[in-house]
């Protein structure tokens, strides 16, 4: 087609061919040297005054050999990153609707409070007196938590939620001992569909792990649970809403069982998305849980952290968490920094926690308020939901065709005899603009792949993004596998070969061998 | 509500095509008692305008160490850091991206973790490091629990130089997995003999340089004494500038260190989120905890780079795993990265020149105070003093005259019959009229 001035205005022919360039960029798509072959020793980005003449302190310890660190000017820097950043796909980019992950839009708002001098610029260990804004801040946000939660305390401290299993799992350590039990009370049971930071935790603490099988239903059954029960069990991990994107229906018996066994109930706050203001954890007998901050309340996942995952505690539990916590009386909040003289299991970090995560995390609280988390939790499940509904007659599920929380798990049932596998079938949406879902977990389920799209996500996005895996689906059955098995044909690079990074593990960059000029001509 | 794109209308299709009735029927599985029928007792939403209004008046309520003379340190530091850092970690690929588990849409973040474990193994003087822990202190107990797989001992030896915190992280994370740690007394002077712990039992010997009280210390013969009864040393940083001009521990036989990455490129944020630094020797590599990011090639040939050696993880290992880390500090690893970037080895020796020298300066004013001894014979940018009376209430008598000047020993250690002692951190951003501003409050709150 041609526009009225003669100008084409589609291409006459995809071009299908390999076309090289004499960079290897395309277009947008820049290829980025490493800083250690660009940067130079003596270059640097900031300047400094060199101080006045004085007499070192260091003895005998001062630096003989350069770092050999290379250093760029700010606006090679600048580019550097830049670049780079493009390579990543985001939230803000696009759908991510990475299950169990809760890949759910930041609020810019949040980064502008967090970056408040009051809270950024504060250090941990200057006097209290200086800092009650710090400590109100801490107030405020455990008492959203322990009201949504329903539960008696909370420890901020974790730095991310498999370190609030680690603190959750450490007070059911300190209250057994407590109770004078520590030598019996050695066995921890986690259902086969947990995340495996559950088993890895229980053993960290000294637990022997216990395997619970889940029903045919996908879900924990009490008399599965009630087999395993003795006196040498000393907790339950289970996650709630479970991997499978399902309610534990039959939790408040399982609460109720392992309660009479002695043990204690360690829920995985994971999914707590789902059912915010919907249904409070302490009310189904839950002694301890974990709170990912940066996926129920939006903190930003940065690539990989930092996260935080403050966990809350029952009344049995609560004289048990590690300091440093808060102590409120009527008017004062008092920073406790000591276990000395409390029931305290220890510490579990240097500092107070993950301050900036907390700012950030109340900052999306205040702004959803008790109505606006509710509704969240609500579209959450039906966005996943409607994506289950809409996909239920292409792809298998597991389960049944029956409601789910607020993440939808298919298998690859539906693929058998296709020569296509789940990876492919992720690998292509990379080709069509999308972040894949989670894939290969829950490893209960074979092939699984678990989609959550999150509440932050319109009706037109979803629509386009069903229409998408509609639009593969067919492909795969029409036994177009080529766009299946070769993909992604379109991202910065195409599949990575894994298994020679780690049979041959390359983990840092070395230098090159000099290359003498006489050589090189 | 702004984050909600979904209307009440969409909301009606979408029930009818889910074949729903109302959205609580979806919610079916959860125990009709306890259903929440109405959002809980708590406020309601609230605007942009209203939040920031909120949380401001609560920021304000801190003092802030850009405002005042500042010298707080023991474990986090104050330091300028420029403006494009935290621009770029603002970018919304860095900021909004999840873990990299797809890397042919995660070379962003994969290239420039790659990066930074050069960078740290570089600082350090070691062979290879990881993606970054928590911070320095879960970082000091991992190293604990590594060097117990590797030896197959476990038995761990602290230093009375190591703060404090950590060495009360390290005691509750081997308490739960019935480990044995020897913490020998708070060593102000550098002169403890840790020689004398080294023998066939010991898993460990973890020391601190520069240690909690300013000091350095020479880690060589403990190295050799460790690696002759198959023990290994673990060294240990709070202050990752001091490596721009002391002997890394990588020279010294360390066989692991480990350190707080926070003061290049992250601000002081009341105590997170921070960045650990962990780095170790090429044999040790698959004990190592945390993530790891390394470099291979794609379908077509071209260089790129994976998570990996994800085998040790606990999605593979479950209970077997080297640890239950599943995270790193990715955002905090980067601003360390980019830091690191602008300064390179010549910025990083002038500004790690400049942090020692204003300590030299304030130390030589101090000296002759009366009731005020400078305790240190060495130091990078931090030092203890020892002044008359309860250090508690000199430092707070001195943020009420507005300085923030340092930690009392006390508020880490709150019995060990040290407090007296106060530790100073210096840094770039002190002026010759902050350090004045410490001298006249100290002199002032001594006096009363």
């Amino acid at each position: 087609m041609l526009n009225k001035q003669g100008r084409p205005t589609t291409p006459a022919a995809a071009h299908v061919e390999h076309r090289e360039t004499f960079t290897s960029n395309r277009a947008l798509q820049l290829e980025e040297a490493l800083i250690f072959d660009v940067g130079r020793e003596d270059v640097c980005g900031v300047d400094f005054d060199e101080p006045a003449p004085f007499k070192a302190r260091l003895g005998a310890h001062a630096r003989k050999a350069s770092t050999g660190l290379p250093g760029l000017s700010e606006p090679e820097a600048v580019r550097h990153y830049v670049r780079l950043s493009q390579k990543n796909y985001s939230i803000d980019s696009g759908l991510y609707p990475l299950g169990s992950c809760t890949m759910k839009h930041n609020p810019r708002l949040n980064e502008r409070m967090a970056r408040l001098p009051g809270f950024s610029d504060v250090h941990p260990l200057q006097p209290v007196s200086t800092v009650p804004g710090a400590l109100e801040l801490m107030q405020d946000l455990s008492h959203w938590l322990i009201t949504l939660t329903g539960m008696e305390a909370v420890a901020l401290s974790p730095k991310a939620g498999a370190h609030g299993e680690m603190c959750g799992m450490m007070t059911i350590r300190a209250a057994i001992e407590a109770r004078g039990e520590s030598a019996t009370r050695r066995v921890v049971l986690v259902p086969d569909s947990a995340h495996g930071t559950n088993p890895a935790t229980a053993a960290a603490m000294g637990f022997e792990v216990r395997s619970v099988p889940a029903g045919a239903d996908g879900i924990v059954h009490v008399d599965a649970v009630k087999a395993l029960l003795g006196p040498e069990v000393a907790a339950i991990m289970l996650t709630n809403p479970n991997t499978c994107g399902l309610f534990e229906k039959q939790i408040v018996e399982i609460a109720d069982a392992i309660h009479a066994a002695g043990g204690y109930f360690y829920c995985d706050g994971a999914n707590f998305n789902a059912i915010v203001g919907k249904v409070r954890p302490g009310d189904l007998g839950v002694d301890a849980m974990h709170i990912n901050l940066h996926k129920t309340f939006s903190t930003p996942h940065g690539g990989g952290g930092p996260g935080s995952g403050p966990v809350v505690l029952s009344k049995r539990l609560a004289p048990f968490a590690p300091v440093p916590f808060l102590k409120r009386d009527d008017k004062t909040i008092t920073l406790v920094e000591h276990a000395k003289g409390t029931q305290a299991a220890g510490r579990i970090t240097a500092f107070h926690g993950q301050m900036g995560m907390f700012v950030r995390a109340l900052s999306y609280i205040l702004s959803h308020g008790s109505d606006g988390l509710q509704q969240s939790s609500q579209d959450a499940v039906l966005n996943a939901n409607y994506v289950r509904a809409c996909m239920a007659d292409l792809m298998s599920l597991p389960f049944g065709n029956r409601p789910c929380m607020h993440e939808a798990l298919f298998d690859d049932a539906w693929l058998k005899d296709t020569g296509v596998t789940t990876l492919d079938f992720a690998k292509a949406m990379i080709d069509e603009g999308y972040h894949p879902m989670t894939i290969y977990f829950p490893l209960v389920v074979h092939g699984a792949m678990l989609i959550e799209p999150t509440e932050s996500e319109s009706k037109a996005a979803l629509d386009l993004f069903i229409m998408t895996l509609r639009d593969l689906a067919f492909s795969v059955k029409r036994g177009e596998t080529e766009r299946f098995v070769g993909a992604p044909h379109f991202a910065p690079r195409a599949r990575l070969d894994e298994t020679r990074a780690a049979r041959q593990p390359v983990l840092r960059w070395t230098p090159r061998k000099p290359v003498l000029a006489e050589a090189a001509e | 509500m702004r984050y909600l794109p979904l209307t009440d209308e969409d909301r009606e299709l979408m029930l009818d095509r889910i074949e729903v009735a109302h959205v609580d029927e979806l919610f079916a599985d959860v125990p009709a008692d306890k259903l929440l029928k109405a959002p809980l007792d708590l406020p309601r939403h609230k605007g942009e305008l209203e939040v920031e209004r909120m949380l401001s008046r609560i920021a304000a309520k801190n003092m802030t160490a850009s405002t005042v003379p500042f010298f707080v340190g023991a474990g986090a530091y104050k330091h300028h850091v420029p403006a494009s850092v935290d621009h770029l970690i603002q970018r919304s690929e860095f900021l909004t991206s999840y873990t990299p588990y797809q890397p042919e849409i995660a070379q962003g973040t994969l290239h420039y973790l790659f990066e930074f474990q050069t960078q740290v193994a570089m600082l350090t003087g070691m062979d290879v490091a990881n993606a970054s822990m928590y911070d320095g202190s879960t970082g000091c107990a991992e190293a604990v629990l590594m060097a117990h797989r590797i030896t197959r001992r476990n038995k761990a030896v602290l230093s009375g130089g190591l703060h404090p915190h950590y060495a009360e992280v390290v005691r509750t994370s081997s308490h739960l997995a019935g480990d044995h740690v020897v913490t020998m007394s708070p060593d102000i002077s550098a002169t403890e003999d840790l020689l004398a712990q080294i023998d066939d039992s010991v898993s460990c010997v973890v020391v601190q340089t520069p240690d909690v009280f300013g000091n350095l210390r020479d880690l060589t013969a403990i190295a050799d004494k460790c690696h002759k009864h198959k023990a290994l040393l673990i060294a240990v940083f709070t202050e990752a500038m001091s490596l721009g001009l002391v002997t890394p521990p990588g020279e010294m036989g360390a066989d692991i260190v480990v350190g707080e990455g926070q003061s290049i490129g992250n601000s002081l944020n009341f105590g997170g989120p921070y960045v650990g630094l962990f780095a170790t020797r090429q044999a040790y590599v698959r004990q190592m905890p945390g993530r790891l990011c390394g470099e291979t090639v794609d379908a077509d040939g071209r260089t790129g780079y994976v998570l990996t050696l994800s085998t040790r993880e606990q999605h593979i290992r479950r209970e077997k795993a080297t640890s239950n880390i599943c995270t790193n500090s990715g955002l905090c690893c980067l601003a360390f990265s980019i830091h690191l970037t602008l300064l390179g080895n010549k910025g990083l020796t002038q500004v790690a020149r400049i942090n020692h020298a204003n300590a030299v300066l304030l130390a030589d004013m101090l000296a002759p105070i009366a009731g005020v001894d400078v305790l240190n014979e060495t130091f990078f940018n931090e030092f203890t003093i020892r002044v008359r009376g309860k250090a508690a209430d000199v430092v707070e008598a001195m943020a009420q005259r507005g300085v923030l000047a340092g930690v009392p020993m006390s508020r880490l250690l709150p019995d060990a019959g040290l407090d007296d002692l106060i530790i100073v951190a210096n840094s770039e951003v002190n002026t010759d009229d902050d350090r004045r501003a410490f001298v006249d409050a100290l002199r002032q709150s001594l006096s009363n």
